[in-house]
């Protein structure tokens, strides 16, 4: 039972080529996705339960002993992030199933769909530098697809825009990694994390680091660089929103994580660098969302906003900040992934997503209005929800640094959220709403059967559901967090896991 | 092109090419070659056949829809990777041989499986992308 490992990303590559089978016959697809994805989830729920208990699991792919063969490493956080991605793209493929229109789903949806979450796993679990270029591809290449699924005239604008600065993103990242190669000599994470701390050419290494801080800043949508974020997230149907507003940022900042906790270390400069790039990233996203009128394009801000909150906790690199990163990138998942799904929901029920032509809902639905309130004051962070207790994390960080300019850019952009989440609230639940002309070809929620009501129901349900325990369950969530913060701290764990006869 | 010489060239071709495709699959393990050079081969062997008997004797030769061959292929490399980990414990990917060399093919490995589901992916993808472009031409 060593490869217990790889079964999470096993598994989805055999779906996405099992899918690939049944192209024409969408019903079926439907069932197996859905069913693959309870199967992933209890498989990356065993590989989390096996790390917990025992430790970083390793496997060294056709044998070949590292650092000149690829590992797949899962430590406590990519464990987690596997958990989770195999919880949100159950989520997805439910809502998936139910929302989006058999003419996207004839053109092989469901395949590219397990492919892209084959991208998000692996990108999670490999070791090795160069491979993580590979999963971000495999992502990328099913992104683009998923986004222009379906052909229409803003669809197309949107993704032009993805795809040019994400290809520009890869470009970086690879150049990135042939200075990387030319300073070392090796690709494995754990293998540079021992050879670059002792290379003279400093300044080399620093510019290595700067490319790699490009790059996963473009796909991770932090400050100069998130203007592809907003000009494409509210395109595709809501359910791939979903799975991009919920992970595909979050791989980029994965990889940032990964990167600067164990091979660019104790480097002054760039720490302030992350610094001021998470401030101004939490003052752009959240004054972009202040301003528009599309539910979607609020929530596609927001994501740049609380990405802010995780650069942060990395910039000040203490125990406690990366606690609080941790925390918040689990809480973030759960919550943005369910929020996409909401905005179809709400959709569905008006048929338009924008603010001034949206209003009645609680008067209409007050039991789905407080079902959608969960994830809405999770990610405002309302106390016992998950969103307040990572912040109590990065607020005594930077209290403890008396780093104050951080303090603030927090405080500004929970308010700033609170603010925006209100008076959507205000807008789309409370007010009084236009009479919209019914559309005719388009299939309202209240017109629904039951069973499809109920599919499109389980999903926001289920993730609320996480949303609420990670909230309520803070406890664990903060043993979690900080376990994977002590492991981040001391790279000497994963190294040795990796490369044994190291020391 | 409905020229006499084309058309006669290319029924003598398609067999020839093919063959070529699969040499050169074979080969490729040690020697330049592989899956996707032999799979790229083998579909040259298919479009120059569209292009001489037009696109409907082609796909009527084909007996099924190109694109049926990608998850086929996939399934056969998916296959010989997971075969280690299911079989022996050991790590994905891991290369399998047998013992006794089978006469003529050689030791026979699970690479060589993997290296044919490459060799048929490359041929759906091939033909699909130019049959749908020239249909839509």
């Amino acid at each position: 039972m060593q490869q217990l490992l790889l079964y999470p990303l096993l598994f989805q590559l055999f779906l996405s080529i099992f899918l690939m089978f049944f192209w024409k016959k969408i019903d079926a697809q439907k069932i197996i996705s859905i069913v693959g994805g309870f199967i992933a989830v209890f498989l990356s729920g065993v590989l989390f339960y096996t790390v917990w208990n025992s430790g970083i699991q390793t496997v060294q792919a056709a044998s070949w002993e590292a650092p000149y063969g690829i590992t797949f490493v899962a430590d406590t956080l990519s464990a987690t992030l596997v958990l989770l991605t195999s919880i949100a793209g159950l989520a997805v493929s439910f809502f998936s199933s139910a929302s989006v229109i058999p003419a996207r789903l004839r053109f092989g949806y469901f395949p590219i769909y397990h492919f892209l979450l084959l991208g998000l796993t692996g990108a999670f679990l490999t070791g090795d530098i160069f491979n993580l270029y590979v999963w971000f591809e495999i992502i990328i290449i099913s992104s683009f697809v998923l986004i222009t699924l379906g052909g229409e005239k803003a669809q197309i604008e949107g993704a032009v825009k993805y795809f040019t600065l994400n290809i520009l993103a890869s470009i970086i990242f690879l150049t990135a990694i042939a200075v990387l190669y030319g300073l070392a000599g090796s690709l494995n994470m754990a293998d540079l994390a021992t050879i670059i701390p002792q290379l003279e050419n400093r300044k080399l290494v620093e510019v290595a680091a700067i490319l790699f801080l490009v790059g996963f800043g473009i796909k991770s949508a932090v400050f100069p660089l998130y203007f592809w974020l907003p000009a494409s997230y509210h395109t595709p149907p809501s359910a791939v929103a979903a799975i991009f507003g919920g992970l595909l940022t979050k791989v980029g900042v994965y990889a940032l994580i990964r990167v600067f906790t164990l091979i660019f270390l104790e480097d002054v400069f760039l720490d302030q660098i992350l610094i001021v790039i998470a401030v101004l990233t939490l003052f752009s996203g959240a004054i972009g969302s202040l301003v528009q009128k599309n539910v979607r394009k609020i929530f596609s801000y927001l994501i740049i906003c609380h990405i802010g909150f995780m650069i942060a906790g990395l910039g000040m690199g203490t125990e406690i900040a990366f606690a609080g990163m941790v925390f918040y990138l689990i809480h973030d998942i759960m919550v943005k992934t369910n929020l996409f799904m909401v905005s179809g929901l709400i959709y569905r029920i008006k048929g338009t997503n924008n603010v001034r032509f949206l209003g009645d809902l609680y008067d209409k639905f007050p039991k789905l209005s407080l079902l959608m309130f969960i994830p809405l004051l999770s990610l405002i962070g309302v106390p016992p929800f998950s969103g307040f207790w990572p912040k109590v994390s990065l607020i005594t960080a930077s209290l403890n640094e008396k780093n104050y300019i951080i303090l603030g850019a927090i405080i500004f952009g929970s308010l700033l959220t609170l603010i925006i989440i209100t008076r959507l609230w205000a807008n789309v639940f409370w007010k009084k709403g236009k009479e919209l002309t019914k559309r005719d070809h388009f299939l309202y929620f209240q017109k629904m059967t039951k069973a499809k009501k109920i599919q499109f129901l389980v999903p926001i349900i289920m993730l609320a559901g996480v949303s609420l325990y990670i909230g309520f369950g803070a406890e664990h969530m903060q043993q979690l967090s900080n376990r994977i913060a002590s492991e981040l701290i001391d790279n000497t764990q994963y190294i040795e896991a990796v490369i044994p006869q190291n020391n | 092109m409905k020229t006499l010489i084309l058309r006669t060239a290319s029924n003598y071709l398609l067999p020839i090419l093919l063959l070529i495709s699969i040499f050169i699959l074979l080969r490729g393990h040690y020697l330049p070659g592989g899956g996707f050079v032999g799979g790229l081969i083998a579909s040259i062997a298919f479009v120059l056949h569209a292009f001489a008997n037009g696109l409907k004797n082609t796909k009527r030769l084909l007996k099924f829809h190109p694109g049926y061959l990608m998850p086929v292929g996939l399934a056969v490399s998916f296959l010989s990777g997971v075969l280690p980990v299911i079989g022996f414990d050991e790590p994905f990917m891991t290369g399998l041989w047998m013992h006794d060399a089978i006469p003529v093919l050689g030791k026979l490995g699970t690479a060589l499986f993997f290296d044919i589901g490459v060799y048929i992916v490359v041929q759906g993808v091939t033909l699909t992308i130019i049959f749908t472009i020239s249909e839509s031409a």
